[in-house]
C-alpha cells in the first residue's frame, strides 16, 4: 500500500528534514535544540523515507549501515571527550577556539567558535539518528 | 623431534620460556637483598579514596613463590613446547599458561589485600581455560566448570573477609595488618572463618577437595604446574601470608589441624587406591596441602621451618614426577599402572628422574625431601598435641613411600604386563630437562641445604613469626632423635604397605568406594540449581507482555502509594489559583486521549490517542517555557506512534471478541499508579525548592560555557560525562533491539535493477 503521494513527497521531505536536523545541531547551543533534537529529526526523515518509498531504498541512500553511524558517534563523542586530556583539563571539559573576532582569542562579535563541545553533539546526533534508523530499519523489514 | 619443536614457533614456542627465565633469574638477583631482612617494594595508588594501593613487595614468603613460580613455570613451559608440539592451538595454550603465571607471581607478590584477590581470581580463570583446554570433551569441560565454581565461590568469601579486615584493621596493606595483628579484634572469628573458606577451596582441603582430582583433566604440564606446584599453593600462601595476624589461637590451631590432618590421611588413602599414575599424584598433591596447613596451624620455628622445606621440595619432586609421568604418557599412550612396566630400558633418563623424584618424595636420605621429613616430625614433638600429629604425619608419610614405589617402581623396574599402546622410546630433551632438573635438585639441595636454609626458608620463618624467631636447621643427620626412629619406621611401614599394594588396593577401594562420593552430590547440586533456574524462570519470565507490565505497575504503585501511606507524607490540597484556561485545555486533552486510550477496541485508534497524550504533555511544557523539553518528547512522541503503528497494525484487535470490555483490575491499577505519581509530584512541589543549581546553570552557563541554551549546555559541557554514558546505552538499546528483531540479511538495493519497488 504505498501511496504515490507520499512516495513523491518524501524524498523532498525528507532532504528538507536533514537539513533542518543539521540546523537543529548547529544552533543547539545558543537556542532550542541540539544534537539530540537533530538526530531525532534526521531518524524521522530517514522513517519517513523508508515508509513511503521502501527500506531497501532508504539504506541505498544511507549508503551505511545505520548501526555503524552510531557506534561511530559515540567513537566521536568519546574522542571530543578525551580532546581536554590533551590541553591537561579533565575530561568531557569543554575547549574552544575562537576564530577572528574583534579581540583574537575571545568570545567577542564576529568570532567563530569552534569548539570540543560541538564535536561532541556531532556525536549524540550521529547516535540518535543512527539508532532511531536502525530501529525503524528492522522494524520494516522484519514486518 | 628437534623438528617438532620449530613447529609452535618462536614467539608460541620459546618467548613464554624467554620470559619465565628472565623472571627467574630477576627473582634470583633479589634473593641476597630479602636473605638480609629488607623488602623491596613498589606501589601506585590504584583508589586512594578507599585507601587501596597497587603495589609489590617482596620478602621471604614471596621470593620464595615466586622463585617456584617462575623456575618451574620456564622449565614446564619448555617442556610444553615438545609434549604439545604441532598441536594447532598452541598458542593459545603458551597464552594461558603465561598468563596463569604472571597472575600468580602477582598473588605472591601482592602487598595489598584486594590486588591479592584480583591476581587470585586471575589465577582462577586461567586455571578454568586451561583445565578446560581440551574443550572439545564434555568431561574437561565440565571439569574446567567445577574447579571455576568452587575456588571462585570460596573467592568471593574470601572477598568478604578482605573487606572485613580493611575495615578492621583501617588498612588494606598486608604488611601494616600483620604488624598490627588482628586476634583480639571481634570480628576475629568471622575473618577466620572467611579466610579458611578462600584457603581450602583454593588449596582443596578435606571437604572442599573434590574439584581437583578432576581438574587433572587439563594437558599434564597443566597438572604439574598448577595443580601441584603453584595454584593449589595459594590457599596455602594465603595462611602462611596472614600467619603473623591470624594465628596462635584455639580456633587457628584446632581447624588448621584438624583439616589439614584430615585432608592429609584421607588423601594418601585415596592416592594408594588409584590406578591411573596421574591420578595417584593428583591425591598426593592434596596429601602434601594437607600437610602444609597442618604444619602452618602452629607457630614454632620448627613447624614454620618444616612448612617453607616441605613447600620447597615438594614443589620440586611433584612438578618432576608430574611431567615424567607426562613423558610416560606421550611416549607409551598409558598411565595405567596394571599395563605399564619395562620402561628402563628404553626411557633411562625419564627413569633416573622418576627414582630421584620419588626418593625424595619417600623421604630417603640424602635428599632434600628427607631433611623437610625429619623437620616436620620434630616439629610434631613440640607441638599442642604431639600424639595427634605425629600419627597423623606417620600415616600420610607410610603411604607417601608406598605411593613412590607405585610411580617410580612399577612402570619403570618391573616387567611389562602387556603389549604398550605405542613402543616406547626417551622422550625429547625439553621433556627432559625439566624432570632431570628438578629432580636433581632434590638431590643437591638434600647433600647442601645451606642456599635453601639462608635464601628460602630462614626468610619465611622470620617473616611469619617475627625477627625473633629461631629456624631449625636443616641438616642430613641431626643425630639419633625422635624424628629419626620415626623416619625409619615410615620407610619400613612404607615399605611393607608397597609389598603388598595389591591387596591394600582392594581393601582402600571397598572402604572408600562406601563413602559418598561428593563428586556426584556435586552433579546433583548443579542439577538442582538448573532445575530451579527453569521453574523460577517459568514463573518470572512467563512470555505474556501483560504480565510483566501489570508486575511493573504494581510494583510502582506499591513502592510509592505504599511508602507515602505509611510514612503519612501525603499531600496538602494544593493550590488552584494561578491555574489558566490555557492549562485547563491542555488537561482536558491529555485526560481526553488517555480515556479514549482506555476505552476502545482498535490498536490503532489507541496508538493515535496516546499520541495525543504526548503531544499534550509536550504542549504543556511549551506553557512552561521548556522549549527543548518540548521539541524532544514531540519528536518522540511521532516515533513511537510510527514504530508501534508499523509493528502493531500485524497484531489482533485488543479485544478478540471485538467490543470493548471493561477491565476492573486494569482501570484499578492503573489508577493506582496515576494517583501515587500526581500525589509524589504534588509532595515534592510543597517542599521549598532549592534553586541553587539552577541558579549557578543561569549564572555560569554564558561565561563559562559560552551558551545561552543551558539546557543543552548541560547536556553537552557541565553533564557531559552523563550524555556520553546516555547516548551509550542508546547505542545498546539500538543494537540489542537490532539483533532480537533481525532473522534475515539485510536488503541492499543492487543498482538500477535491484529490489526497487
Amino acid at each position: 500500500m504505498r501511496s504515490i503521494i507520499l512516495r513523491t513527497g518524501a524524498r523532498y521531505i525528507c532532504a528538507l528534514m536533514l537539513v533542518f536536523s543539521v540546523y537543529m545541531l548547529l544552533r543547539g547551543h545558543n537556542e532550542p535544540g541540539g544534537g539530540f533534537i537533530g538526530g531525532l529529526i534526521g531518524g524521522t526523515a530517514f522513517a519517513l523515507y523508508a515508509i513511503g518509498c521502501s527500506v531497501a531504498e532508504a539504506r541505498r541512500a544511507l549508503r551505511v549501515l545505520p548501526q555503524n553511524v552510531a557506534v561511530a558517534g559515540l567513537g566521536i563523542a568519546l574522542l571530543a571527550g578525551l580532546m581536554a586530556g590533551l590541553d591537561g583539563d579533565a575530561f568531557f571539559e569543554g575547549q574552544w577556539l575562537f576564530l577572528g573576532g574583534e579581540v583574537p582569542g575571545t568570545y567577542s562579535k564576529g568570532a567563530l567558535p569552534l569548539s570540543s563541545v560541538l564535536v561532541f553533539d556531532i556525536g549524540v546526533y550521529l547516535v540518535v539518528f543512527g539508532s532511531v534508523a536502525t530501529l525503524v530499519f528492522a522494524m520494516e523489514e522484519e514486518i | 623431534m628437534a623438528g617438532a619443536q620449530g613447529r609452535n614457533g618462536i614467539v608460541a614456542g620459546w618467548l613464554p620460556v624467554a620470559i619465565a627465565a628472565a623472571l627467574f633469574a630477576f627473582f634470583v638477583s633479589l634473593a641476597p637483598e630479602v636473605a638480609a631482612g629488607r623488602a623491596p617494594a613498589v606501589s601506585w595508588d590504584w583508589l586512594p579514596s578507599l585507601g587501596i594501593a597497587f603495589g609489590f613487595r617482596v620478602d621471604g614468603l614471596a621470593l620464595t613463590f615466586a622463585l617456584l613460580i617462575s623456575g618451574i613455570g620456564a622449565l614446564v613451559l619448555l617442556y610444553s613446547n615438545a609434549y604439545l608440539a604441532g598441536h594447532p592451538q598452541y598458542a593459545r595454550f603458551a597464552l594461558f599458561l603465561t598468563s596463569f603465571m604472571l597472575a600468580m607471581l602477582g598473588l605472591v607478590l601482592a602487598a595489598d589485600l584486594i590486588a591479592l584477590f584480583v591476581f587470585w581470581e586471575l589465577t582462577t580463570i586461567t586455571s578454568y581455560l586451561l583445565i578446560g583446554f581440551i574443550h572439545e570433551d564434555p568431561k574437561s569441560r565440565r571439569n574446567a566448570l567445577q574447579a571455576l565454581f568452587v575456588t571462585g565461590g570460596g573467592a568471593l568469601a574470601m572477598l568478604a573477609g578482605f573487606i572485613l579486615i580493611g575495615m578492621a584493621a583501617g588498612t588494606f596493606d598486608i604488611a601494616a595488618i600483620n604488624a598490627a595483628g588482628l586476634q583480639a579484634h571481634p570480628w576475629y572469628g568471622a575473618i577466620l572463618v572467611l579466610m579458611l573458606i578462600g584457603a581450602f577451596t583454593k588449596s582443596a582441603q578435606v571437604p572442599l577437595h573434590f574439584w581437583l582430582p578432576n581438574a587433572m583433566a587439563a594437558p599434564t604440564p597443566v597438572s604439574a604446574f598448577l595443580h601441584s606446584a603453584t595454584m593449589v599453593k595459594g590457599g596455602v600462601y594465603l595462611l602462611a601470608r596472614l600467619h603473623p595476624s591470624l594465628s596462635g589461637t584455639e580456633a587457628w590451631l584446632w581447624s588448621l589441624t584438624l583439616f589439614g590432618g584430615a585432608t592429609a590421611v584421607f588423601a594418601s588413602l585415596q592416592a594408594m587406591r588409584q590406578t591411573d599414575l596421574k591420578q595417584a599424584l593428583a591425591y598426593t598433591t592434596l596429601m602434601a596441602l594437607g600437610t602444609l596447613v597442618l604444619l602452618l596451624g602452629q607457630s614454632t620455628g620448627y613447624a614454620l621451618t618444616a612448612f617453607a622445606a616441605f613447600l620447597v621440595v615438594h614443589s620440586l619432586y611433584k612438578a618432576a614426577l608430574f611431567l615424567v609421568v607426562g613423558c610416560v604418557d606421550h611416549e607409551t599412550g598409558t598411565r595405567q599402572v596394571g599395563v605399564l612396566g619395562g620402561l628402563l630400558r628404553p626411557m633411562p633418563a625419564t627413569a633416573l628422574a622418576a627414582a630421584l623424584a620419588a626418593l625424595s618424595m619417600a623421604g630417603i636420605p640424602p635428599l632434600l625431601g628427607f631433611i623437610a621429613k625429619e623437620i616436620a616430625y620434630a616439629s610434631a614433638a613440640q607441638s599442642f598435641a604431639p600424639l595427634l600429629v605425629a600419627a597423623t604425619l606417620l600415616a600420610a608419610n607410610v603411604l607417601m613411600v608406598a605411593v613412590a614405589g607405585v610411580v617410580a617402581i612399577g612402570p619403570f623396574w618391573q616387567r611389562a604386563r602387556g603389549p604398550l599402546p605405542k613402543a616406547p622410546h626417551e622422550a625429547p630433551w625439553a621433556m627432559l630437562a625439566g624432570p632431570l632438573l628438578l629432580a636433581a635438585l632434590g638431590l643437591g639441595l638434600g647433600l647442601l641445604p645451606g642456599p635453601v636454609q639462608t635464601y628460602l626458608v630462614d626468610p619465611v620463618v622470620l617473616g611469619a613469626l617475627g625477627p625473633g624467631a629461631v629456624p631449625a636447621e636443616l641438616k642430613l643427620w641431626a643425630g639419633v632423635n625422635l624424628a629419626l626412629v620415626l623416619s625409619g619406621v615410615t620407610l619400613a611401614l612404607g615399605i611393607a604397605v608397597w609389598l603388598a599394594r595389591g591387596a591394600a588396593r582392594r581393601a582402600l577401594e571397598r572402604a572408600l568406594g562406601a563413602l559418598p562420593s561428593l563428586d556426584a552430590g556435586w552433579d546433583g547440586f548443579m542439577d538442582g540449581l538448573k532445575a530451579f533456574a527453569v521453574w523460577q524462570t517459568r514463573i518470572i519470565q512467563g512470555g505474556r507482555l501483560r504480565v510483566y507490565m501489570a508486575t511493573m505497575f504494581v510494583v510502582v504503585a506499591a513502592a510509592v502509594g505504599g511508602s507515602m501511606l505509611l510514612r503519612g507524607a501525603l499531600p496538602a490540597w494544593p493550590d488552584l489559583s494561578d491555574v489558566t484556561p490555557q492549562n485547563v485545555v491542555l488537561l482536558g486533552l491529555i485526560g481526553a486521549g488517555s480515556v479514549l486510550a482506555a476505552f476502545t477496541g482498535s490498536r490503532i485508534l489507541a496508538m493515535a490517542a496516546l499520541g495525543v497524550t504526548g503531544i499534550g504533555v509536550a504542549m504543556t511544557f511549551i506553557v512552561f517555557s521548556a522549549p527543548d523539553v518540548a521539541i524532544t518528547q514531540l519528536l518522540v512522541e511521532t516515533l513511537i506512534v510510527v514504530l508501534v503503528a508499523v509493528a502493531l497494525l500485524r497484531l489482533p484487535q485488543l479485544d478478540p471478541t471485538g467490543r470493548p470490555s471493561f477491565r476492573p483490575w486494569d482501570a484499578a491499577l492503573a489508577a493506582a499508579v496515576g494517583i501515587g505519581t500526581t500525589l509524589v509530584l504534588l509532595a515534592v512541589l510543597q517542599q521549598p525548592l532549592d534553586l541553587s543549581l539552577t541558579a549557578f546553570f543561569e549564572a555560569a552557563s554564558y561565561p563559562e560555557a559560552f551558551g545561552r541554551n543551558i539546557v543543552n549546555v548541560i547536556l553537552v559541557d557541565f553533564r557531559a560525562l552523563d550524555t556520553f554514558g546516555e547516548i551509550a546505552v542508546v547505542v545498546i538499546a539500538a543494537l540489542s533491539s537490532y539483533a532480537l528483531l533481525r532473522t534475515t540479511a539485510p536488503v541492499w538495493g543492487r543498482g538500477p535493477g535491484g529490489t526497487r519497488r
